[in-house]
């Protein structure tokens, strides 16, 4: 009777999680008569012009090819730089290591609203507004202090003695880092890189503030279809459905590891 | 075992010194420099000491009163949203399935709604809600509930709600899952020999277990919602008035909007000032309450 | 307070494919519990003793056979209505009550009056040690105080059946582990409970209980007391799991009262007949000696181990090595010497089982 309940608990919770998310894929393969003119439950013509229209239009396109360019730089430096970082965090003390630590942390705690009109004239007068860098750099802020986090909780799960022993057997610090340790600790990467990807996905404050054409992210293109003519509500919705796609396909890679990787950060 | 000492340590904390302090500091001091000067207009600057920070402060300037206003609002936000999505959250987490291939299917699905670019989830619940072409809007207009999220600040407050707790409540479901795994099946089987109930399960094992967790998701969820911005600056723009005008959608308005550089950044380095001051209270006074029961 | 009886019971895991027979991650069994006593369950890991353990509290159903409590079919009763109490291999501690809490818990879930229930936790408090952290929070203890608390959880309630232990000594520290060892057993002695211990640790097993039943991959070899098992092991793997170090085992060919290894005869002081399968003969290194000279078969010496307590030697006959003890105040000169068994401290095992001689017949 319990799992019952608790079946039906759970079943109740993901019904209406994807209820607007169905909403949204079933207008996105509407025609906009048929959305203005009636409220159904499932498209009675459907029609796949919305998504035909994205692939065909390069503003739109590019759009997408832009975010997921500053999502990859973005998660590279962050995941490489964090890397030697959370090491050293994790390992040794050092002059300073808590205070830093913390001030790392209270990056993630800066509304990114603070520092929109800042990085607006910053990345402005270092000639990189409006390119896929600024905002690459822009996320660096609150990613790479994430990753931090998350790779040291990763790292002290690893005995110290690994590192003593690979010492002992001769193995150079360099050699042992990127031979040994890199791949004790691939899932802890995984996971970061995941937590990266998916921080800079979903932010729009920063990528929308810093970039104005040539940079411009999906999610900014997406606010063309406000026109002169009215709302253009199915290719709005398939740009949205669209814009779930990378997330999903990239959380079902780590589904087993995601709730670790919430969870395994020190506070 | 203790941390070996090693001052050398610090390069490799330097690579993310150098990316965190250029992403951090050069911008923090350019919002500090603002908030320090008046301009006459045409880059030129003067010192005008501590007045932005006197008016900010001040509630019955106009701009004080304000930003007065939309922090109590924020405040009054990120209150009901922890209220509502901690307990949600922990309860999804209990009737998450513990074998088979429903876990990992379970897992993505409470996950989704975190990898939705805010404003893709504002454009969600911005149709989502509509009394025309949104099932929301729709079926609750034709249930004859005055609904309308643009112009009534009580249908705007719970869309927002509501689509906060939509779009996070699975954070916290995933963290209380990582906590909940994290239990031995031994003391499961020992709450049952020693006659145990439900309630009493969930009492002394799993909420004190999931404590180190729910720490994380309360600071989480309240650097979140103190920091919203995207999803109702898209779905209700601030208003009905400024019913839902929260304090980055007020600092855009006038940092961005207005270019009123002097009180933007009096007023960021305020916001900022205050996350930092409630993250650290809610920290050391959750860590600091649970040690104390122990002596 | 009961007698527990294993009809039968037997645990397999449902095959995949029909054809395939069942495994059995517990091969049936008939045994009976029997109140006020203390067994262990010993064997290594993977051989069936936890899922045993795991039956009679109810964590696990069997698949096969009965198990009865006092005469009562208790097969299907869920763990709550058992009346057992379990201790487990790491300690269970409710981390936000204290420990006078902690050990009020069981009784309280099952309404004991408020008096009743101080008196016994004080009770067993006073006889784990637990007095003086009785009102400290329970969380912040060390982890072998932590497992007093969890022994003493199962040991409160007096009305229980049987009181299992789960390798709980796993986390102690070892200086730690005889102490607790001890009051274990002192606590048994006082209290009149069954009490049901697993390990693989045959010291353990051996000062605990007054019954150990050793198993192996899924199966019950012997149950007897430590000499029983000792003095005649009923399977090969009892004699070499049981001793430090364990029993010798050579090939042998039975000849009636004899058994010849390699080039060398044992007599036996027991008619056997000629068997089929895999004849060993085998002793223990306690009961074998190695001298100089004397009676007994030539043997190679290759090397000699001085433990302090005693000296072993490892000695080879036939190409087989085995171990003997070399009596106090014996030299060996030379690489070889004379091993010496008394007759009666020779079994002979039939694929693996022990089998008995005729003695009536005796040695012609």
């Amino acid at each position: 009777m319990r799992l019952n309940g608790r079946s039906l608990g759970i079943t109740a919770y993901l019904v209406v999680l994807i209820l607007p998310i169905y909403w949204l894929l079933n207008m996105s393969f509407k025609t906009n008569d048929e959305i203005l003119s009636r409220l159904s439950l499932w498209p009675h013509q459907l029609t796949l012009a919305n998504y035909a229209h994205i692939f065909n239009d390069p503003a739109w396109y590019l759009g997408f090819l832009h975010s997921i360019e500053y999502v990859t730089i973005n998660t590279v430096i962050s995941v490489t730089v964090a890397l030697p970082a959370a090491y050293a965090f994790s390992r040794y003390r050092f002059i300073g290591d808590k205070h830093l630590f913390f001030w790392l942390l209270s990056n993630l705690m800066a509304p990114p609203a603070v520092y929109a009109m800042p990085f607006f004239n910053f990345y402005y007068s270092i000639h990189l507004f409006d390119t896929v860098w600024a905002v690459a750099l822009a996320h660096c802020l609150f990613n790479v202090p994430l990753a931090v986090w998350i790779l040291e909780g990763f790292i002290s799960g690893v005995p110290r003695e690994i590192d003593e022993t690979a010492a002992l057997d001769g193995y150079s610090f360099p050699r042992f880092f990127v031979r040994i340790f890199l791949p004790l600790i691939g899932n802890g990467i995984g996971v970061a890189a995941f937590f990266c990807f998916m921080f800079s996905w979903i932010e729009q404050l920063l990528a929308t503030t810093l970039t104005t054409v040539n940079a411009k992210p999906i999610a900014a293109v997406m606010t063309r279809v406000y026109s002169a003519a009215g709302m253009d509500w199915g290719l709005l919705a398939a740009a949205g459905v669209l814009t779930m796609i990378p997330g999903a396909v990239v959380i079902w890679f780590v589904r087993n590891h995601i709730a670790k990787g919430f969870a395994l950060g020190r506070v | 075992m203790e941390k070996a000492i090693n001052n050398r340590a610090w390069f490799f904390v330097l690579p993310v010194l150098v990316f965190v302090l250029f992403s951090s500091l050069v911008p923090l001091m350019t919002v500090i420099n603002y908030s320090v000067q008046d301009t006459m207009g045409q880059n030129n600057f003067f010192f005008n000491g501590i007045a932005w920070f006197q008016n900010l402060l001040d509630p019955t300037t106009d701009i004080g009163g304000r930003f007065a206003a939309a922090l109590v609002r924020n405040l009054l936000f990120s209150f009901v949203v922890l209220l509502i999505e901690l307990p949600l959250g922990v309860g999804a987490a209990l009737c998450i399935p513990r074998h088979g291939w429903k876990v990992g299917a379970t897992l993505v699905l409470i996950a989704l709604p975190l990898l939705i670019p805010y404003n893709v989830v504002g454009t969600i619940w911005q149709i989502f809600a509509r009394a025309d072409i949104g099932l929301l809007g729709y079926v609750l207009t034709h249930l004859g509930i005055a609904y309308n999220d643009t112009q009534d600040p009580t249908s705007a407050w719970a869309t927002i709600l509501v689509m906060d707790v939509w779009h996070w409540t699975g954070m916290v479901a995933l963290l209380a899952y990582a906590g909940l795994k994290s239990i031995p099946d031994a003391f499961y089987q020992a709450a049952r020999i020693d006659g145990a109930g439900r309630w009493s399960v969930f009492r002394n094992i799993e909420l004190p277990k999931l404590q180190k967790v729910l720490v994380i998701a309360v600071l989480l969820r309240f650097m979140g919602s103190f920091m919203i911005y995207t999803e109702p600056s898209i779905v209700t723009g601030g208003g009905p008035g400024e019913s839902t005008s929260f304090l980055s959608l007020d600092l855009v308005k006038i940092a961005l909007g207005q270019v009123d550089l002097g009180n933007g950044a009096a007023m960021s380095l305020v916001y900022n000032l205050i996350t930092l001051t409630i993250c650290w209270v809610f920290f050391t006074v959750m860590t600091q309450l649970d040690r104390r029961k122990d002596v | 307070m009961a007698t527990i009886t294993l009809d039968g019971i037997g645990h397999a895991y449902p095959s995949r494919d029909p054809g395939e027979a069942r495994r059995y991650a517990l091969k049936p069994v008939h045994h009976v519990w029997r109140q006020g006593r203390a067994y262990a369950l010993l064997g290594p890991s993977g051989c069936g003793k936890t899922t045993l353990l795991n039956i009679i509290s109810g964590l696990v159903t069997p698949s096969d056979g009965r198990l009865l409590f006092d005469g009562q079919d208790m097969t299907h009763v869920s763990t709550e209505r058992r009346n057992i109490a379990q201790v487990f291999q790491f300690p269970v501690i409710y981390d936000t009550m204290t420990v006078r809490e902690n050990l009020l818990f069981p009784l309280r879930n099952r309404g004991v009056a408020k008096a009743a229930a101080g008196a016994r936790v004080q009770e067993i408090a006073t006889l784990l040690d637990l007095v003086p952290v009785l009102d400290r929070r329970a969380r912040g203890l060390t982890a072998d105080a932590k497992q007093k608390i969890s022994l003493g959880r199962g040991l409160v309630r007096s009305d229980v059946s049987a009181v299992l232990f789960d390798e709980p000594l796993t986390v102690i520290d070892p200086a730690l582990k005889w102490e607790l060892r001890s009051k274990l057993k002192a606590v048994h002695e006082a209290l009149d409970m069954l009490m049901i211990y697993v390990t693989h640790d045959q010291v353990e097993a051996m000062t605990f209980a007054d019954e150990v039943v050793v198993m192996n991959d899924g199966r019950v070899l012997q149950i007897g007391t430590p000499t029983e098992l000792f003095e005649r092991p009923a399977h090969a793997f009892v004699g070499y799991f049981i001793g430090s170090p364990g029993m010798n085992f050579l090939p042998a060919v039975l000849q009636g009262d004899s058994a010849r290894v390699a080039d060398a005869v044992f007599p036996l002081g027991m008619r056997y007949a000629t068997r089929s399968g895999t004849i060993r003969l085998g002793f223990r290194p306690d009961y074998a000696t190695v001298t100089t000279g004397g009676e007994g078969v030539p043997v190679a010496v290759r090397r000699i181990e001085d433990l302090g307590r005693r000296r072993l030697a490892r000695v080879a006959l036939g190409g087989h090595e085995l171990v003997a003890t070399l009596p106090p105040g014996t030299t060996l000169d030379g690489a070889t010497a004379r091993l010496h068994v008394t007759p009666q401290h020779l079994h002979v095992y039939v694929d693996d089982e022990r089998i008995d001689g005729d003695t009536s017949g005796g040695a012609a």
